[in-house]
């Protein structure tokens, strides 16, 4: 903790340079507006949070939406929506993107300790949902030992699962989303999810098949954040939610999404009843972790995570050399047909991005032939860079002196065997600094697989900065680890080439 | 385009193909080594029947580049290998012969050719002399009975021509049809039995 604080100051120099740049004209983003109230959300997040409204979808709707009208409305200002990543939107409350963000935002100790927190407006319970044919076979988290259980990352279910890794042995799979992991238990890649009640109606809702499990996992408030300096606005914004909890303006925003249960109007009484900011969260995480502490928790975690990273690129990579030679050697030696779909593969791959594509793989393609997420992490970047490497190694096998070749040929020796002894070796060493390149770029590209589950490097690290509510030290880490990987590759790959040049 | 070129080479016979840069002569001798295709014509060497219009493939490939070697002008050593390697590559992928034995062969010819000590170099560390009697012993370790040297005097300089016409009288005197391709008046008739003039039409 005491580093974090003591290292803030050294930080907030370029973090606020970085704003002005990236704000530049729209000095608004920073400075307080008094005529609008900016709020921060995630639309993906959808209904009933907030979402385009389906039949008009420039405009948004949701419960959250409705709540920012109400403070909008008494504080005097005209509501505007700013689309922040859910897992970004606490560091991006801290940098004073936005006034408050309500997004199904979880009270916890960890948020308390960096940003302004408003009282709770909504009270869940934590669901275990699992599919229809395990409904009497798992029951509560301590059935599901050696299973995998999806829940959304840096959450109150997220830290539920954690204590349950160590306490019943389960496999926590961390989603970026709250569809997905619903989707994925109906399909059967997880045997259940832990999310709040809101994100599990929705989720049975959606998927046929699907139940939740009565089990009493904890519950959580939804909560306003500020930067920690708002706190003037904070209370402001208490008072309307007091306000609006006794005249019954609350109630009546949550009855309109179909949320309003039995469990509202104790919360409202609890919070009414206090003059207090805060109710502790009845579940998992009673104290925010100090950075130290948490470091040493999560080092392990993260050089595993590393070793992940190491693996999949290596396996990646492996598979991009060999796509890549098959298609280099296709496109320069087949004929017109195959040059054509090899040059279409080529285009489409590198004309799109990665990240679509390791959607496509993974959820696009769940109903014809369910890949496991690490296969098709593998399958996705292997593919991806097999595009990038037929392009080196045509060229460098189209750089091999045409002459070479017809002497090869004047020798007699086959197509097969100039190819092996001839040009092949040639184009091998022309491509060789290009392909480290593109391996350490792989190995960068390879923190877009946490998009479908897998957890690598960064994905364990933005967990982490998430657990402690900084990036400070969990962002020189990963660094750390990344140029660890990276740098004897790169020496690795100009020792070869030297050894190459021969004496 | 060459039109009208008739010639014919024994067995034993220096024959030089005259004529200016430009007229034809690299194309007459990719045509006879099978590596361009004729349009019209028929070119017979070494028991190979070459047609218009394509290039030979399968055995009568095998056979024509069995048969011919060709030293080109700008020698096209491999780039990536040492002299030696250059050397014993084809014998021992092409004609299976085992390494050893064509290692050692391929040494015994640069040391003919006067470039022994250099086996070991890499063809940027040679001169243009040394990389074509390399490129010669390239040549010669298929046993072709007939050799084609495109410009063979553009890498040496004069001192070096004597040498070289030695070199190639030797050659054709061990049997070998040797055809080179020069626009050097001088070079073709002071070593040449027979000078057949190659024209642009």
């Amino acid at each position: 903790m005491e580093y974090v604080e003591s290292s803030m100051p050294r930080a907030r120099p370029v973090a606020l340079l970085l704003v002005a740049i990236v704000a530049g004209s729209s000095s608004a983003a920073t400075a307080q507006s008094p005529t609008e109230l900016r709020w921060g959300g995630d639309a993906e997040g959808g209904a009933p949070f907030v979402e385009a409204d389906p039949r008009d979808p420039a405009r948004l709707v949701g419960f959250e939406v409705d709540v920012a009208e109400l403070l909008a409305r008494e504080l005097g200002r005209v509501p505007r929506f700013v689309q922040v990543a859910f897992t970004s939107l606490d560091a991006s409350a801290a940098r004073g993107d936005f006034d408050i963000g309500l997004s199904g935002i979880e009270d916890s100790p960890a948020r308390r300790a960096r940003l302004a927190v408003t009282v709770p407006y909504y009270e869940f319970r934590e669901v275990l949902t699992v599919r229809d044919a395990d409904r009497a076979r798992f029951r509560a988290l301590a059935d599901l030992r050696g299973r995998r259980v999806a829940t959304l990352g840096a959450t109150l279910a997220y830290d539920l699962l954690i204590a349950a890794q160590s306490g019943h042995g389960v496999v926590p799979v961390t989603y970026e989303d709250d569809v997905h992991p619903y989707s994925d238990l109906a399909l059967g890649r997880v045997d259940a999810v832990v999310l709040d009640e809101v994100l599990a109606e929705r989720g049975v809702r959606r998927n046929a098949g699907l139940v939740n499990q009565d089990a009493d996992l904890g519950v959580g408030y939804y909560v306003g954040v500020l930067a920690p300096g708002q706190t003037a606005l904070r209370d402001r914004t208490n008072d309307i939610l007091r306000h609006a909890m006794r005249d019954g303006r609350l109630e009546t925003i949550f009855r309109r999404w179909n949320m309003w249960n039995q469990d509202q109007p104790r919360l409202h009484a609890r919070v009414l009843a206090s003059d207090a900011t805060e109710l502790v969260p009845a579940a998992a995480g009673t104290a925010a972790p100090g950075t130290w502490d948490a470091t040493r928790r999560y080092l392990p975690s993260l050089v595993q995570a590393a070793v992940i990273t190491l693996i999949l690129s290596c396996a990646a990579m492996a598979l991009a050399i060999l796509g890549g030679v098959v298609i280099a050697s296709g496109r320069v030696y087949g004929g017109r047909p195959l040059q054509a779909v090899l040059t279409a593969y080529v285009e489409v791959m590198r004309g799109t991005p990665l990240l679509l594509q390791l959607f496509v793989l993974y959820f696009g393609l769940a109903s014809l032939v369910q890949l496991p997420a690490f296969l098709a992490a593998l399958l996705g970047l292997g593919l991806n860079y097999a595009a990038y490497e037929s392009e080196i190694y045509r060229g460098a096998l189209e750089a091999v002196p045409q002459g070479q070749l017809d002497a090869a040929r004047a020798l007699g020796f086959t197509d097969g065997q100039t190819l092996a002894l001839v040009r092949g070796p040639q184009a091998f060493r022309l491509a060789l600094a290009p392909m480290t390149n593109d391996f350490v770029a792989l190995l960068k590209d390879s923190s877009l697989v946490s998009v479908i589950t897998v957890v690598e490097l960064t994905k364990q690290t933005s967990i982490f900065a998430a657990n402690i509510g900084s990036w400070v030290v969990p962002g020189a880490l990963c660094a750390a680890l990344y140029l660890v990987l990276s740098l004897p590759l790169a020496r690795l790959a100009r020792r070869l080439e030297k050894s190459w040049r021969r004496p | 385009m060459v039109e009208d070129l008739t010639f014919s080479a024994g067995r034993g016979e220096l024959l030089a193909l005259m004529g200016e840069s430009g007229a034809g002569k690299t194309s007459v001798l990719r045509a006879i080594g099978g590596l361009d295709p004729i349009a019209a014509g028929e070119i017979r060497i070494a028991g190979v029947h070459l047609t218009a219009g394509r290039i030979p493939r399968g055995p009568r490939a095998r056979a024509l580049h069995h048969a011919v070697g060709i030293v080109f002008q700008f020698h096209h050593l491999f780039s990536h290998m040492s002299a030696l390697e250059n050397v014993w590559l084809a014998p021992v992928h092409v004609r299976r012969q085992p390494r050893v034995e064509a290692e050692r062969r391929a040494r015994g010819l640069l040391q003919m050719l006067g470039v022994g000590e250099r086996a070991d170099a890499l063809p940027h560390e040679l001169s243009g002399g040394q990389s074509q009697r390399v490129a010669i012993a390239r040549a010669l370790a298929v046993e072709p009975s007939v050799l084609l040297m495109d410009e063979p005097t553009a890498s040496l300089d004069p001192a070096r021509r004597g040498e070289l016409a030695a070199t190639l009288a030797r050659l054709a005197g061990e049997g070998r049809t040797v055809v080179i391709a020069t626009h050097d008046g001088e070079f073709a008739r002071a070593c040449a039995h027979r000078v057949v003039t190659v024209g642009l039409k």
